[in-house]
Order: structure tokens, then C-alpha cells, then sequence
């Protein structure tokens, strides 16, 4: 990546102008040529640089219902039950992570009825204990990867 | 409903969701192509992401980065013990640290689970990662008891976040963002939408 490329994603990762021609706007900000940071953005979407431009929603804040939560699953059981939780359409991240509590999850429902009742589900179709760790505060989301 | 969002602008969020699933053209003017597409003018489409983002419905409109092609290759949960009464303002303060992409209070779990602060690190080398935490543990000084870092080892699922069915016409939904890769995946799947981490 080149300095103007370097600028231009570490720019763009902070946020594109909510103004009238946009990317004008951009282009005298950084001093560059407005088709060209245009090329560039597409070229980076097309290459796979970029895994997005545009608007990031935040699902809760229309009325969707988040958790984290997490199990100590025994070795043994392990890969039945993430088979498990592989077929339940709300779970929609599972990682392993090297801990007592080896299996940690997300759970995306419609609201928060929904998310309880899917920990119950959970705990009931496994015999394990669900360990739930909803959101108390957020202090800070966005990613942000200078280059 | 969040209640800084009105009826109308949800309704209008949604369309927006639709609109947007595949991320904004790109083209040289497209908050125009969005007014056309809304039937809004373009001041009003304006005025409509904006409060859309006041509200926290849009949490912002930007580029996201592949973080493995930047090499951002390294990640951890960090989790940390920390006074109750402090935990707000050392949430706030670790969350502005540059390689901290979410950062979360959730509660106890006693006596399995101690941390009640959650900061998820990025870095480009194991070195980076672990000079991150240590910078975490000297910002939070005294007030922490105790902290570790989960390290993911395996992706055993990671799908689209779904939009609600309240909320969702079609039913492609919305990934979540690309923020816990483990380091064996190399091309995470593309992002198209939700900042939302839970």
C-alpha cells in the first residue's frame, strides 16, 4: 500500500461524509482525485480488501436481542454439542476458546423473550449449565485497523 | 424499538437495509441514488441517516477492512476483575485504546467466572497482542483483581446475524462483523451490514 492508499483506508474506516457529493467532499479533504478514490474503493471491494461500504446497523437498536454465553462442555461431548447448537438457526457465532468454559456462543433473536427462551432450550437439550453474559454497558464497537 | 428512533424512520430503516445489504454503490453521487431509491430528497436522506445514526440505529457509514489483509491476524478476549464502581470509567477508558474493537461490562458469574470487563484486542503479531493487554493492565492499574485472555481456537459457527423477523423482508439477513476470527481463517466470509457484536 502506497501513503495515499494508506490514508485513504485509514480515512475511510472512520467514517464517509454525510454530505452532498460525498466523495468530493473526501477528495479535497485528502488532496487526491475524486474518480480515483472511487476506482480505488472498487478495486479494494473486488480484491477483497474491503469486506464492506456503507451503513453499519446496529440490529438491537431496531429491536433484535443479543447474548453472549458460554459453556464448559466435556471434552467427549464436545463435537455433539456443537452439532447441537450448529443446527439452531439463533446461534449465529460458536467459538471454541481454551478455557473451562470452552464453548462460547452468540445467540440472535427477535427479543429478549426469545434469547431466554433459547438459553433454556440450550441448557435443557444438553444438561449443561449455560453460563449467560448479556450486555450491562458498552463502552466502545467499531473497528478500526490503521495501516 | 430503540426511543430515540420514530415509527417512520424504522420503517424507513428497513428499506434502508434492504437497500444497503450489498453495502452503497459506488457511485459519484450516492446519497442521490438512496433519495431515489427512498423517494426522498436528498437533504432529507441526509437528515434521515443522521438521525438514524444519532439514534444508534446506524452506528456509522464507513469502509470495513479485511483485518487479515491488513494483517490484523491476532485476537484475544481479554477480561478483566475490576471495581464495580470504577468499571464504567475504565470501560470507557480501555475501550479508546486503538486495538480494542468492542468493549462490553457484563456481569459475574461466581464463583465460575470473575471478569466483569470485556475488551476484545487485535494485533498483527502475538508480540503485538500481548503488549495490548499489558497496556490494558497498566491503564487499569490497582482497580483490577484479575484478568485473563481467551484465545478462539476454532470457528465452529459464524452465520449472518439475522435481522429479526420483525424486521426482516427478506430473508438474507445481516452478518455480524468480522471481529473474532480465529488465525486459521484466512478469508473470512464478506460483511455485508450489522456492527453488532453481542
Amino acid at each position: 500500500m502506497n501513503d495515499d492508499q494508506r490514508r485513504l483506508m485509514n480515512r475511510l474506516q472512520q467514517g464517509f461524509p454525510l454530505v452532498p457529493s460525498p466523495w468530493r467532499a473526501l477528495a479535497d479533504e485528502l488532496d487526491l482525485e475524486e474518480a480515483a478514490l472511487r476506482q480505488q474503493v472498487d478495486d479494494w471491494l473486488a480484491d477483497g480488501t474491503l469486506t464492506r461500504f456503507g451503513p453499519m446497523f446496529d440490529v438491537e437498536a431496531l429491536g433484535g436481542a443479543f447474548t453472549l454465553a458460554a459453556m464448559a462442555v466435556p471434552e467427549p461431548r464436545f463435537e455433539a454439542v456443537h452439532q447441537l447448537l450448529d443446527g439452531l438457526p439463533e446461534v449465529a457465532h460458536n467459538y471454541r476458546r481454551e478455557h473451562a468454559l470452552n464453548m462460547w456462543f452468540v445467540l440472535a433473536c427477535d427479543s429478549p423473550a426469545a434469547v431466554t427462551r433459547s438459553l433454556e432450550h440450550i441448557e435443557a437439550v444438553t444438561g449443561l449449565v449455560v453460563m449467560n453474559f448479556p450486555k450491562e454497558a458498552t463502552y466502545h464497537v467499531g473497528l478500526h485497523f490503521p495501516v | 424499538m430503540s426511543d430515540c428512533i420514530s415509527p417512520s424512520d424504522a420503517a424507513l430503516a428497513r428499506r434502508l437495509i434492504e437497500l444497503t445489504q450489498a453495502g452503497l454503490p459506488v457511485v459519484a453521487e450516492p446519497w442521490q441514488w438512496l433519495a431515489a431509491e427512498l423517494g426522498l430528497t436528498e437533504a432529507d436522506t441526509l437528515a434521515l441517516l443522521t438521525r438514524l445514526q444519532q439514534g444508534g440505529a446506524i452506528r456509522r457509514v464507513a469502509a470495513v477492512p479485511n483485518h487479515y489483509r491488513l494483517g490484523y491476524r491476532y485476537n484475544g478476549m481479554t477480561v478483566w476483575d475490576v471495581d464495580d464502581d470504577q468499571v464504567d470509567r475504565l470501560g470507557a477508558l480501555i475501550g479508546r485504546e486503538p486495538g480494542v474493537s468492542h468493549c462490553y461490562r457484563r456481569p459475574r458469574r461466581l464463583p465460575v467466572w470473575h471478569y466483569n470487563l470485556f475488551a476484545m484486542i487485535h494485533g498483527r503479531s502475538q508480540q503485538e497482542l500481548d503488549q495490548q493487554r499489558a497496556h490494558l493492565r497498566q491503564l487499569l492499574g490497582e482497580a483490577r483483581r484479575s484478568d485473563d485472555m481467551l484465545v478462539s481456537s476454532r470457528i465452529l459457527k459464524k452465520t449472518g446475524v439475522r435481522l429479526p423477523e420483525t424486521l426482516a423482508r427478506t430473508p438474507s439477513g445481516i452478518p455480524d462483523e468480522p471481529s473474532q476470527h480465529s488465525a486459521h481463517q484466512s478469508n473470512p466470509k464478506p460483511d455485508t451490514g450489522s456492527d453488532h457484536h453481542a
